[in-house]
């Protein structure tokens, strides 16, 4: 199903005479060559975000009763910092969806302070104000795109600091808390339009095999090796037949070990 | 020696981290072109992902980039190049490397695909240089 009556609105919008339509179906693409693919944290690994709005399709979930409690801001472990960093940003895109002003601002400001702990740049501190701007205008579009666009100014602050591998961490954890909070939604009040989101397995994959091409030190790290060594399992949990919603039980196995994960990272003592 | 050592390091280390930081010319006039053609996907509320991918592709050739996209949401996949490149395209398989029907626009250096997936999971799109000669792409997408 594409979109309906959408196409002479866009020519239009576009002024353009170009040619718009269905074009007939191109050859298959053998295994080998989609093993080749370009692959980047960039476009292949989903924004919070776009879970979270295919998630609400069917109906607006309590995106309020999803809310954590705060979590510490004196880690000093910088994988831990990152892991909580991609959780945090997750938590921004969940107030948002929730509209909850105050919540935006508070989670704005714990972004930006763990972004310090790390030494971002401050291109990605200034953009802690304009959260708070954009959250007391209630501009909640302009603030997903903030959000947005302050998890990439972390994630290229990181790469011209030599910090390149703290990337995916922030991509998993943001991953991960993403995936807690649609589980835990789903088990409230299960409709299987919306437990097809969950279906996600070659983001896990593609995830892990980041990580094992981090630093061996970093790698290595109580923390990051546990978290690595879950996501097998993981990826194995949503892997679910093409078009086929997961049942309650299958997503209750997701959210149980995605919240054990959390749980992990989120653990102070765990720090080192 | 050891002076040479680590200026043959530095060279060495710049390209490596030089693809990561620096685009040419052709990427940002690309990244350019490509935003503009996103702008009526905006106006009907699709929100652009603040992420791309910019690459050369040559004549009768094609990059191919892995997407993970949800059922529920309906994408545009859109891709821009420089005049050199006269006639472009977009298409969208799934993760067994089936085509999947898309709509479609179609100017010179521009191109989009537009997709509804049934299915969560993994997507390729396809760029191609149908005619003109071998220059920079960039690929974003919009997703509501």
């Amino acid at each position: 199903m594409i979109f309906p009556g959408r196409f002479t609105a866009i020519a239009f919008l576009m002024g353009t005479t170009a040619a718009f339509g269905a074009e007939s179906a191109p050859a298959p693409i053998p295994a080998d060559q989609l093993a080749k693919a370009i692959r980047t944290d960039a476009l292949t690994i989903p924004t919070p975000g776009e879970l979270f709005a295919a998630f609400e399709k069917p109906g607006k979930p309590d995106w309020a009763g999803q809310y954590r409690s705060p979590i510490p801001m004196t880690y000093r472990n910088r994988g831990q910092i990152a892991l909580n960093l991609g959780g945090l940003i997750a938590d921004g895109f969940i107030a948002v969806e929730a509209q909850d002003s105050q919540q935006v601002k508070n989670i704005g400001t714990d972004i930006i302070k763990l972004a310090k702990a790390l030494g971002v740049s401050e291109n990605v501190l200034s953009r802690g104000n304009s959260i708070s701007e954009f959250a007391e205008n209630s501009e909640w579009d302009a603030l997903q795109e903030e959000l947005e666009a302050t998890q990439n100014e972390v994630k290229a602050s990181m790469q011209s600091h030599s910090d390149q591998d703290l990337v995916i961490l922030v991509s998993l954890g943001g991953w991960i808390r993403g995936t807690q909070v649609v589980s835990a939604s789903i088990i409230k009040n299960y409709d299987d339009r919306s437990a097809k989101v969950l279906r996600q397995p070659a983001v896990v994959n593609f995830i892990h095999t980041k990580i094992n091409e981090i630093a061996p030190d970093l790698q290595n790290e109580p923390l990051v090796k546990a978290v690595s060594g879950q996501l097998s399992a993981v990826e194995k949990l949503v892997t679910f037949q093409p078009g086929k919603a997961p049942t309650l039980e299958e997503v209750k196995k997701v959210n149980q070990a995605v919240s054990k994960l959390m749980e992990d990272i989120q653990n102070k003592t765990e720090a080192k | 020696m050891r002076g040479r050592i680590a200026i043959l390091f530095s060279v060495v280390a710049f390209g490596l981290a030089a693809p990561l930081l620096a685009q040419t010319d052709e990427e940002v006039e690309a990244h350019k072109l490509v935003l503009d053609l996103t702008g009526a996907f905006s106006n009907d509320g699709f929100k652009l992902r603040d992420g791309h991918w910019t690459g050369t592709i040559k004549p009768q050739e094609r990059a191919l980039i892995a997407v993970n996209l949800y059922a529920g949401n309906q994408y545009w996949f859109s891709a821009a190049a420089n005049t050199k490149a006269k006639k472009i395209s977009v298409d969208v398989y799934d993760e067994t490397g089936k085509p999947m029907v898309v709509e479609t626009f179609n100017e010179g250096g521009r191109a989009s695909a537009g997709f509804s997936p049934t299915t969560s999971g993994q997507y390729f799109v396809s760029l191609g240089l149908l005619e003109g000669e071998a220059t920079a792409f960039c690929l974003v997408y919009s997703y509501k």
